[in-house]
């Protein structure tokens, strides 16, 4: 760096002149806006604002001038400097930002590209339309019971007031097996005859689960199905009590214009019993009544079995099959899609029903 | 129970214009089931016509006689007609359609040309008409039953409504117009007249034919009556016969008609027997075992004992209530006829119709309850009935020996009703409706109330307040949110179980529901050892399928047979996972004992009936094949394998809330597995469920995929969810170790990593495996572990020199128990 090494020259005091400032300004903004790219910027960089660039050689010759005008000198220099850089840094964080917006449109992909490589599996509609009938009954405060499905044919049959002699309980209707006394509970009744024999009242039980019963598999009937059936025993519980029940329950499972309608039935474990319809708006045929399940007041002998006092408790029982449910609900038009196991049935259906 | 409207008008004055949906709404309303309700005209549109014919015209050279024929329909000029009958002639009355009318099932009727003549309508025959299914000619009308012209339908009784209606077990009263009709009445609140209110006369001194009644349990009443020397030729009237078939039931005679014509309009089963044909006296009694007994529909029966029977000196001559039999039967050519009217115990019906497997029309009705006051009645109606269609001599002498015990008063309390139904009914509205069904009430605050002779099912209290609740409309029930219930919410096996639900799902697996039912020849399909307890399976005694009487003891076969139906359609890939319940029998099972129904089970009784039930764990299974990440375009797939398996298994268990550190893998052999590839997993030290690859020969025997995989865990066993202890979070900067241990390769990894975290100590924050290698250059049988561990304090920075020294008190425990050398050291 030989410049050190200059002899003191007031007459090359030149560079300090505003005009030489303000070319020298001039020509690093112009040079810097035509650079195209940040290392063209960065090769840019000594010329103008290096040792050897215009304003720093000028910034060296203040020493020369006369203590008076070094002041006013260093501040134009000062200025001239600023402006330079300002100018660099202005077009770097131009190129900076260019830099970024490509790099942005050269990392574009293909959003819709499928990312299958864990497929997602599903659960059975019919478990998860049990879930969500059991839900709503927890809700509204009711526990969720189940019980064998080999069961005893007493709490099947003779605690529910289904006598010795009632065909239900022949072999063309009930599966029986190789150890006596037991059957495969033909509804989940049985399950609500433990819960009695289990604790005092008040009770506010459903009962989802399995039943079987021996009708050959066709596109209405499986030999295995699925039931929900609910049981209130309390002081004072009356056929409103049930009527509002069963209501809320269609407006939770089918929304607010859900409704029922009761024709008067037979049940030997209810007395009165019911049959009764739901009104399905969604229905894919429209809006319709749909046959949904059966209900009654709870037998006082059934109570009696269980050890519960008739006198001074009633109680309300009902029960819908779920296969059903789903079919209208659903739009299933074959239960042995239910039953088969298929999984582009199953799948269709995902984590909800 | 088929009907038709006309016969319950007969005793029902019901509103004139009644539709089939007022009708339909009524008796679902009053608890029938409708099945349906028809019409008849309406299923013939436009003019239904009797005309009579004036000329025949036989038409010749085609395939068939045909002929023109001219018929006067009561219009200005004949009707020409081209008939392919040929059972008329001219001048009969015949029923013909005019053009623009419709038969059933969609025949348009019009004017065309066919046979080269111009045919205006046809002439019907009674298939035509849907009236029966009578193709043999068109319908000849008797002479002189109406003029041409007239509408036919009432002329061919073309003009019901039919009604066919369910009965429920407990209304017996209802298999009958009586019932229907006194039903109806009291529904639509207007006047019925009983058909049994007759002045029938009673029992007399002398008796037609001796009869004697061993067993009046099974037999509380028999009526009899005798008419002799009746025409045997006489037919069933017309209108008779149409009512019949309209109610499902064959023609047979007229004395045999009647007895069913009486069962349908009053609900009194009847029996004809020939009085010539009876040797001696009638027995009433108890079946021998083993007695012999040929019944009307031919079967040859041996008899239990408690079927009843009515004797003659010859032996048994009629199943009691249930079927006749032949050698006493009505039969062609009888004159002399004795009527019989009885009451049968409808337990005893029940199970004799069960037994011999004979539900007819009178078993239907005996098992559901019959009025046991109506045999006088229907036996006067019978006898009637009888002489005045084939003549006869009444014999004056009645049997009637009677032992039917009166309806036994129900005491109600008149608030009852209110305080079951949730609706007000006073005293005296429940007094009056109950006086609609026909019980006498007396009382005011507890009412006193006999039940009709017709009502056996009013017993109690409850009965009364359905029938109170039942007219006094279901659907005016008030709606009523009852008081809520106090939940504790789902039980932690049932959170657990959807937990786990989820997981499987979310890790791929579809859930199926299998049928629970498996072949006895499964177990060795599973290769289960001859001691293994999963093959002591209950058995199903009637099974739908004989194939698979067994319940499963395991859910894995019903599991691979649901795989293998995807594999069918074409599926490669399939995960799936089933939870339910499998049954494991106790092997010395024995009868439980007998439970009471006036009584809970006492304590002991019920713990010894519940000993027998087997257990009924619930289990959770998953079988996969092909690939289980599938290939696609970023690359290549990833096939099934026992990893996966046993991956579902540790996802199960993590599902169901229990942390890692309480849950092993260890290699174990257990069928259905391939023993090289099973591993048991514990939690707790207790093995709930094995998980790997299937044994080859179990593949081969499902004729599965190979490397086919499987899990299958008792969910029984698994602990609840415990409340989890919070961790506390270090801020401190962690040091990160690896470590590659050389071990024989039949170390376990899962006792390697066990004691790096044992000889490590408190500072370990983590160890993960991130590596397993062999080479020659370690040595046969040897490999390589490469272990990634994470130090961490809670309150430092850890300094080298205490990282290195935690690093070698790890391995130096993987040393000092497996043998294991740092490699590289």
């Amino acid at each position: 760096m030989s410049y050190r090494n200059d002899p003191y020259d007031p007459k090359q005091a030149v560079l300090l002149a505003p005009e030489s400032l303000e070319s020298a300004v001039a020509e690093a903004e112009k040079a810097f806006a035509e650079a195209t790219d940040l290392d063209a910027l960065a090769a840019l960089k000594p010329a103008h604002l290096g040792d050897r660039s215009p304003v720093s050689l000028a910034r060296r010759e203040i020493g020369s001038l006369p203590p008076a005008a070094k002041s006013d000198a260093g501040k134009r220099v000062n200025v001239a400097r600023q402006a330079v850089q300002a100018a660099f840094d202005a077009r770097t964080a131009a190129l900076e930002a260019d830099r970024a917006a490509r790099v942005l449109v050269e990392e574009r992909v293909d959003v819709t590209l499928p990312w299958t490589r864990r497929p997602r599996g599903a659960r059975h509609p019919l478990t998860t339309l049990m879930e969500h009938m059991g839900d709503v009954f927890v809700g509204m405060g009711y526990d969720i019971v189940d019980g064998p499905q080999l069961e005893l044919e007493w709490a099947n049959f003779d605690a529910l007031n289904i006598g010795p002699d009632n065909p239900v309980r022949g072999s063309s209707d009930t599966f029986f097996v190789d150890l006596p006394g037991l059957v495969m509970r033909t509804h989940t009744s049985p399950g609500q005859v433990r819960t009695m024999l289990d604790r005092q009242p008040p009770i506010y039980i459903v009962s989802p689960g399995r039943a079987y019963r021996t009708d050959e598999l066709d596109a209405t009937h499986s030999p295995v199905f699925h039931q929900i059936e609910g049981l209130v025993i309390d002081e004072g519980i009356t056929m409103a009590h049930l009527r509002g029940t069963l209501d809320y329950f269609a407006k939770a499972m089918f929304g607010p214009d859900a409704k029922t309608r009761w024709r008067p039935h037979y049940f030997p474990f209810t007395e009165p019993s019911a049959e009764f319809d739901v009104w399905f708006a969604q229905h894919r045929d429209g809006p319709r009544w749909v046959e949904w399940g059966g209900c009654g007041m709870v037998n006082p002998r059934v109570l009696t079995a269980c050890g519960i006092d008739p006198a001074k408790y009633s109680g309300f029982a009902f029960g819908m099959g779920v296969e059903r449910t789903l079919m209208f609900r659903n739009g299933v038009s074959d239960m042995r899609d239910m039953v088969e196991g298929d999984v582009r049935f199953t799948t269709n259906f995902g984590m909800e029903s | 129970m088929k009907t038709s409207l006309s016969w319950l008008r007969e005793y029902v004055e019901l509103p004139a214009g009644i539709t089939a949906s007022e009708l339909d709404a009524a008796l679902t309303n009053l608890g029938m089931e409708v099945e349906g309700i028809v019409d008849q005209a309406a299923t013939v549109s436009g003019d239904l016509v009797v005309g009579r014919v004036l000329t025949i015209e036989e038409l010749t050279g085609f395939k068939k006689p045909i002929r023109f024929t001219t018929v006067d329909v009561g219009r200005d000029t004949p009707q020409e007609i081209v008939c392919g009958a040929r059972n008329f002639a001219e001048g009969d009355l015949v029923v013909v359609i005019l053009p623009g009318g419709e038969l059933p099932g969609g025949f348009k009727i019009g004017a065309r040309k066919t046979y080269g003549r111009n045919s205006h309508g046809m002439i019907c025959s009674a298939a035509e008409l849907g009236l029966s299914g009578d193709h043999s000619g068109i319908i000849v009308l008797p002479a002189d039953s109406a003029a041409p012209g007239v509408d036919a339908r009432p002329v061919v009784g073309l003009d019901e409504v039919l009604i066919e209606v369910e009965i429920t077990p407990d209304r017996g009263y209802e298999m009958s117009v009586r019932g229907i009709a006194r039903e109806l009445a009291t529904y639509f609140d207007v006047r019925f007249t009983d058909p049994a209110e007759i002045d029938a006369p009673g029992a007399t001194a002398g008796v037609p034919h001796p009869v004697e009644i061993e067993d009046t349990v099974g037999c509380d009443r028999f009526a009899a009556r005798v008419v002799r020397g009746v025409d045997p030729d006489a037919p069933s009237p017309e209108w008779m016969q149409r009512r019949l078939v309209a109610a499902g039931i064959r023609t047979i005679s007229l004395p045999v008609d009647i007895t069913n014509y009486l069962m349908l309009e009053l609900g009194q089963p009847m029996h004809v027997f020939d009085l010539n044909r009876l040797q001696g006296g009638l027995v009433v009694r108890r079946a021998r075992p083993g007695e012999k007994l040929t019944t009307l529909d031919g079967v040859a029966r041996s008899l239990d004992a408690e079927d009843m029977v009515i004797c003659d000196e010859t032996g048994p001559i009629s199943l009691a209530a249930v079927m006749g039999g032949e050698t006493s039967e009505w039969q062609q050519g009888t004159v002399d006829v004795l009527l019989e009217a009885a009451h049968w115990d409808p337990v005893m019906v029940g199970r004799t119709a069960r037994r011999h497997k004979l539900f007819s029309e009178a078993a239907k009705r005996w098992e559901r309850g019959v009025d046991p006051q109506l045999p006088l009645a229907a036996l006067e109606r019978a006898v009637q009935m009888l002489t005045s269609h084939a003549g006869g001599t009444v014999d004056e002498r009645i049997l009637d020996i009677n032992h039917v015990v009166p309806p036994a008063v129900v005491r109600l309390p008149a608030t009852l009703p209110s305080k079951i139904i949730g609706l007000d009914f006073s005293a005296e509205r429940v007094a009056e409706l109950l006086t609609k069904v026909g019980c006498d009430v007396t009382g005011a605050d507890e009412l006193e109330v006999v039940p009709p002779s017709w009502r056996p099912d009013l017993l109690a209290p409850i009965d009364l307040v359905e029938e109170v609740a039942r007219l006094g409309g279901y659907n005016e029930i008030p709606s009523v949110l009852p008081p809520a219930g106090s939940s504790n919410g789902l039980t932690a096996a049932q959170r657990q179980r959807r937990s786990i639900g989820r997981a499987l799902a979310e890790n791929g697996y579809v859930e199926v529901l299998s049928y629970p039912f498996v072949a006895p020849g499964t177990a060795d399909a599973l290769g289960l050892a001859a001691d293994d307890p999963r093959r002591s399976a209950v058995r199903l005694t009637n099974p739908l399928s004989e194939e698979e009487p067994l319940l499963r003891t395991s859910l894995l076969a019903p599991l691979l047979g649901t795989l293998k139906r995807n594999l069918s359609r074409g599926r490669r890939d399939v995960a799936l996972f089933e939870t339910g319940t499998v049954f494991l029998p106790y092997l010395t099972a024995t009868a439980p004992p007998v439970l009471g129904v006036d009584r809970r089970p006492t304590v002991d009784e019920w713990t010894a009936a519940n000993a027998i039930v087997p257990e009924q764990p619930w289990h959770l299974a998953v079988v996969l094949t092909g690939d289980v990440d599938p290939a696609g375009w970023w690359g290549d797939g990833r096939a099934a394998s026992w990893a996966d398996a046993i991956e579902a298994a540790r996802v199960t268990v993590a599902a169901a809330g229990l942390p890692a550190s309480r849950v092993s893998v260890r290699a174990a052999e257990y069928a259905p597995w391939h023993p090289g590839r099973c591993a048991e997993i514990l939690v707790d030290g207790t093995v709930v469920g094995h998980a790997g690859e299937l044994h080859p020969s179990v593949i081969a025997a499902f004729d599965l995929p190979k490397r086919t995989s499987a899990a299958e865990l008792n969910l029984n066993l698994l602990p609840a969810a415990p409340v989890i202890d919070a961790t506390r979070i270090s801020t401190f900067p962690a040091a990160l170790i690896d470590v590659a241990l050389v071990l024989d390769r039949t170390v376990p990894a899962a006792d390697v990593q066990a004691a790096l975290a044992e000889g490590a100590g408190e500072l370990l924050e983590s160890v993960s495996l991130f590596d397993v290698y062999e080479s020659e250059q370690l040595g046969a049988g040897k490999r390589s572990l490469a272990y990634k561990l994470t130090f961490r304090a809670p309150d430092r920075t850890l300094t080298s020199e205490e990282t290195v020294a935690a690093r070698d008190a790890a391995v130096a425990v993987t040393a000092s128990r497996f043998g294991a050398v740092l490699r590289g050291a």
